[in-house]
């Protein structure tokens, strides 16, 4: 392989540190930095309301990246809801829509392969409202399969929420074809895009999903900011989740009314900043090219497994894995023995249930390590990656593990 | 010696792999107190007898990393035969030592001195930390 063209776009890692991390939080490259730093530096203002300049330009910013976000997905800018992060995003359709609609004896769709986020706010609206929770079966690989997904859909099917790419897994879902069917039901959508947004083309339109979520820094941008698609006609029909400034179009003693969406979900004053550092994020990524992100991911992912598989002493769990997402344990080692290894030698991963539990359940282990590649990884971190696991193997072989 | 190896001594080992009173008993006399770490997977209980200001028993059952079983194991067999007044001290002093903070060096800690390599690994030390901290509150 060529140098890697971007990683020195990105100022982490000029201390020569070697980051596999990406699924928890992406690096942030330099220009989402400056777009981030020009906020603070050189306008600092409030948006929707000041008349001087600052504030004029700070407001065209954030609408226009809300228009960057919208062509980034497919969507139409006013389907485009800033929110703090996925979890935000998901919670929001758990509080608008599903405590709102759901009634007892309604039926809500998982997976063992949602994060957290994607399971407790249902596992919430299931409990105030005595709607029931039904998983799909995982087939033997871990997937979420379009024909173990008809199983548990039926009539009483209000929504499906899924995860588009398992973050511990790194599956991706076919969540079109079940979309499609989940219509057939009237079942509503909501799609957990948070490690697929990075990695693959999410095209709202195409997907017809409901509700779609993700995060700003898993897709190189910065913290703080997500962003929650929402189908217009469901946006305009339901209430706010918060009251407060700006979401507001007339206030009065007895009745006050709200802005059209996207408006009405976003009370009071957002991470500005953040917003417009996503948008740089967004244009770093379109630069390369989402596709060409995906065959680099794909090729360093390759090279990474092809030498893993040749380590007796670990498992991998997700070999069939689409998205750069590596899961494996030590074979006898806790994965937090085994990660403070790693980060002695300065290789970044992470260890442990990953907001996952319910994953790690079906996988019949308490916890494992995850390396997650993105397009600032090389070959040469693969090889550093791949010798420290056979170093690690014999430490804790020899320690007695 | 090596950071890691410090961490990993061999007493340390030693009871991971031969946890000393381990397994609960079913005793309405006994107190029981569990914690568990979602974001690592450990989950620790612990269970203590007392009789007349004396720990007569404390045993412990989990999973979790090697640190946390040991430090367990360690523990389990340090406080039994302690006053309570006198395993409190201990306790507190321990979970300062591991954390880095300030602890009286003339309270002997026994075999649980060996945790001290903890400090060098900020990371880890929640790992040592969990089952006395879950033993404190069995006492409570």
């Amino acid at each position: 392989m060529m140098n890697n063209p971007w990683k020195k776009d990105f100022p982490q890692l000029t201390d020569g540190s070697v980051y596999f991390d990406t699924a928890a939080t992406s690096l942030k490259p330099q220009s989402v930095i400056e777009a981030v730093n020009h906020y603070y530096h050189d306008l600092s203002a409030n948006i929707h309301r000041g008349m001087y300049e600052a504030a004029v330009i700070t407001t065209e910013l954030y609408e226009r990246t809300r228009e960057t976000v919208a062509h980034f997905i497919n969507a139409n800018p006013e389907e485009v809801i800033y929110t703090r992060s996925t979890t935000a995003g998901l919670n929001m359709v758990s509080y608008i829509y599903g405590l709102e609609k759901l009634n007892e004896g309604d039926e809500i769709i998982v997976s063992e392969l949602e994060h957290h986020s994607s399971f407790l706010p249902w596992q919430n609206v299931a409990k105030k409202t005595g709607a029931l929770i039904r998983f799909i079966e995982l087939n033997q690989e871990g997937r979420i399969t379009v024909e173990a997904f008809k199983k548990v859909l039926n009539d009483k099917t209000k929504v499906v929420a899924l995860t588009y790419v398992s973050n511990v897994m790194g599956y991706i879902t076919p969540i079109k074809e079940i979309i499609e069917l989940a219509h057939q039901y009237q079942a509503i959508v909501i799609v957990d895009a948070a490690q697929a947004i990075q990695h693959i083309k999410v095209d709202v339109k195409d997907l017809d999903c409901d509700f779609l979520a993700f995060s700003g820094h898993k897709m190189l941008g910065p913290t703080g900011i997500g962003i929650l698609f929402g189908k217009y006609a469901l946006l305009k029909e339901l209430d706010p989740m918060e009251y407060g400034g700006d979401m507001n179009e007339d206030v009065n003693k007895d009745v006050s009314t709200w802005k059209e969406a996207p408006f009405k979900f976003e009370a009071g004053t957002m991470p500005i900043a953040s917003v417009l550092g996503l948008e740089a994020a967004i244009r770093y990524i379109e630069n390369i090219g989402i596709q060409n992100i995906h065959e680099h991911v794909t090729k360093v992912h390759r090279y990474a497994l092809a030498q893993l598989n040749q380590i007796s002493g670990i498992t991998i769990y997700n070999k069939g894995s689409e998205t750069g997402i590596i899961s494996f344990n030590i074979d006898n080692v806790p994965s937090h023995d085994a990660i403070t290894f790693f980060a002695e030698k300065k290789v970044a991963l992470r260890a442990g249930q990953h907001c996952a539990k319910l994953i790690c359940d079906w996988l019949g282990i308490y916890s494992c390590m995850r390396a997650s590649i993105y397009i600032y990884n090389t070959y040469k971190d693969v090889d550093l990656l791949v010798e420290t696991v056979k170093q690690a193997v014999e430490y804790f072989q020899e320690l007695g593990f | 010696m090596t950071g890691l190896d410090n961490l990993y001594r061999e007493i340390i080992m030693e009871h991971y792999k031969n946890p000393r009173n381990k397994g609960l008993v079913e005793n309405q006399d006994y107190r029981l107190f569990r914690i568990k770490n979602p974001s690592c997977g450990d989950d620790i209980t612990i269970q203590t007898l007392v009789v007349d200001g004396i720990i007569k028993d404390c045993r412990h059952i989990g999973h979790g990393c090697s640190i946390s079983m040991a430090s367990a194991s360690v523990l389990t067999e340090l406080m039994i035969g302690k006053s309570v007044e006198e395993a409190e001290k201990i306790a507190d002093n321990y979970l300062n030592m591991v954390a880095n903070k300030e602890y009286d060096e003339n309270i002997d800690l026994e075999e649980a001195e060996v945790f001290s390599g903890v400090r060098q690994f900020p990371a880890r030390i929640k790992c040592a930390s969990i089952a006395w901290v879950a033993f404190k509150d069995t006492l409570k």
